[in-house]
């Protein structure tokens, strides 16, 4: 894990309009940190015919103007920003945000296999999800959908065996190491183990979703009467 | 303005436009016409921007009444359009009087058509475009599929005195086989030498898993190296995304923005669009080509795109 962490971003084309610096091939907090510092450096840089930057959990994709600029430009441009990045610390920093959180029963359908899976209690289960902060590694999948890492070993858990059709909004998930919010109604295999009142995507804001990359996420066990009056009181 | 009411919706028909940019950070898609082409075209026809919505009308078409005198235009795969019962071209002007009727058939080739309204269809931006994300459900005509009953709004514009057509050289053919042109990476790397040459040399049929997310193909399965999964990274439309079972899946315009599969080839943003004509059962071939024959071939591209009005054709009056 060290030494791929350690290895030289690798420059890739990604068709003739993209193209992705990648820094390794596993969840780390360190690699993930080098892909946020380059994509807030090359924002900042303002480089002329870049369009949108893709920060995921080890690679940053540049999305850009093939008529304004080319791959080999920018990849010229790129490593100089990368050269003079100062090393990440991997202590996380990045804005600080609570999710109140109703665990188990009807909001969290997979709460009591997860307890089974690992011979828990419920109890424990919650208590070890919302002991930890967690970094929002990349933004995916559905619009606003946080990846959320990395949960204890005592509660990691396997996806279902068969995906759900619907998963309803606001669902808090977890599959293998990976953690995870369902911020509107789409399939899905997590294990659902609570679900929380707060919005995490709004059209009628900018930036539409509530978290980013980077961001670091604290869930907080609210009892279920408490969850009318928290809606839309995340931060 | 209210142009049209909706009297049948057809199999799937949303309003797009040439797609929502500057939010795939937050996991929103790119969407729009899926063929963008034909979605130019259907504009420039009516001599609206190339950047107004229209409707993309997947296999069968919807049914509309009109409400006002308009102009139209109907581009994409045939579909046997009419108006008020009698048969109408493709690729030109149409006139529309209040009260007309604009139907349409099955369509006899291709996937998608397009029908634009002179002025563009108005419905709300939503960051920064009215292209429908039907899983996201915003968009378009409250983020979903046309339905039976709905009224299809439009910018007030001045009817043009000209009609036009598309010259025939530049209609697209719809032969239901596709040689698309990829650019290999970002991790061609994972697939075996035999892999590649599998991916290149053997024809793809498109399955019936195919809609405005992906296409899912199937022929001989090309083979990764050591492992077929990635730790999930970034996808835009044309990514060639091969899972462990080896048939590939190319990401179209509403996919989700990232993905854990391994990407043998990115296809070229002129063959994306040209994608968007793509049914199942339709074969594709993939063609290896450089960044540099891409850059080459997205310029006349855009060229194209960009003097499409210039190139129409005049109608008599």
């Amino acid at each position: 894990m060290k030494s791929n962490s350690l290895s030289p971003a690798r420059y890739l084309p990604f068709g003739d309009t993209a193209l992705v610096v990648e820094f390794g091939n596993v969840i780390s907090l360190e690699i993930n940190a080098k892909v946020i510092a380059l994509s807030e450096a090359v924002q900042k840089a303002e480089i002329e015919g870049v369009e949108e930057f893709v920060p995921t959990y080890r690679s940053l994709l540049v999305r850009y103007n093939p008529l304004k600029t080319s791959y080999e430009q920018l990849v010229f441009c790129i490593k100089d920003i990368e050269k003079v990045l100062k090393e990440p610390s991997a202590q996380v920093k990045g804005r600080r945000i609570t999710i109140p959180v109703v665990y188990g029963n009807r909001y969290g359908p997979d709460l009591a296999y997860v307890a089974q899976f690992h011979r828990l209690s419920e109890e424990q289960v919650i208590k070890l999800h919302s002991d930890r902060e967690y970094r929002v590694y990349m933004i995916g999948f559905v619009a606003g959908f946080p990846y959320l890492g990395k949960v204890p070993d005592e509660i990691a858990t396997p996806r279902l065996e068969t995906p759900r059709l619907r998963v309803p909004a606001g669902s808090v998930g977890i599959a293998e190491k990976q953690t995870g919010i369902y911020p509107c109604e789409a399939p899905g295999g997590w294990q659902i183990i609570g679900r929380t009142p707060i919005n995490l995507f709004n059209l009628l804001q900018q930036p539409p979703a509530l978290l980013k990359s980077g961001d670091i996420v604290k869930f907080k066990p609210i009892p279920e009467k408490d969850s009318k009056q928290q809606k839309n009181h995340a931060r | 303005m209210k142009i049209f009411r909706v009297l049948k919706p057809g199999l799937f028909t949303t309003v797009q436009d040439l797609g929502r940019y500057g939010y795939l950070k937050y996991g929103v898609p790119i969407s729009g016409a899926m063929d963008t082409f034909s979605l130019v075209a259907a504009n420039r026809l009516v001599a609206n921007n190339s950047s107004d919505a229209c409707l993309e009308v997947t296999l069968i078409g919807p049914e509309l009444k009109a409400l006002k005198q308009t102009q139209i235009a109907i581009t994409g795969g045939f579909i046997s359009p009419k108006i008020n019962g009698q048969d109408v071209p493709m690729w030109q002007t149409l006139e529309v009087q209040e009260g007309d009727v604009v139907s349409s058939g099955i369509m006899e080739n291709g996937c998608r058509a397009y029908l634009s309204i002179r002025g563009g269809i108005d419905t709300p931006m939503v960051l920064g475009s009215r292209s429908t994300y039907v899983r996201g459900g915003f968009g378009g005509i409250n983020g979903r599929q046309l339905r039976t009953g709905d009224l299809i709004e439009g910018f007030c514009a001045p009817l043009i005195k000209f009609g036009y057509s598309v010259p025939r050289e530049l209609v697209p053919q719809f032969a239901g086989k596709f040689t698309v042109n990829v650019i290999f990476g970002p991790q061609a790397d994972m697939f075996t030498e035999k892999g590649v040459s599998t991916f290149l040399s053997n024809p793809y049929r498109v399955t019936l898993e195919a809609d405005r997310m992906g296409y899912r193909l199937e022929g001989e399965p090309i083979k990764h190296g050591d492992k077929a999964d990635i730790v999930s990274d970034a996808l835009l439309p044309g990514a060639v995304q091969i899972p462990k079972n080896g048939q590939p899946i190319i990401i179209m315009r509403d996919a989700q923005t990232t993905g854990g599969y391994p990407k043998i080839a990115i296809a070229t943003t002129p063959d994306v669009s040209s994608l968007g004509k793509a049914k199942p059962n339709d074969v594709i071939e993939f063609s290896k080509i450089t960044t540099g024959q891409a850059r080459n071939k997205l310029f006349e591209y855009h060229k194209l795109l960009n003097s499409l009005g210039k190139m129409l054709l005049k109608n008599q009056s």
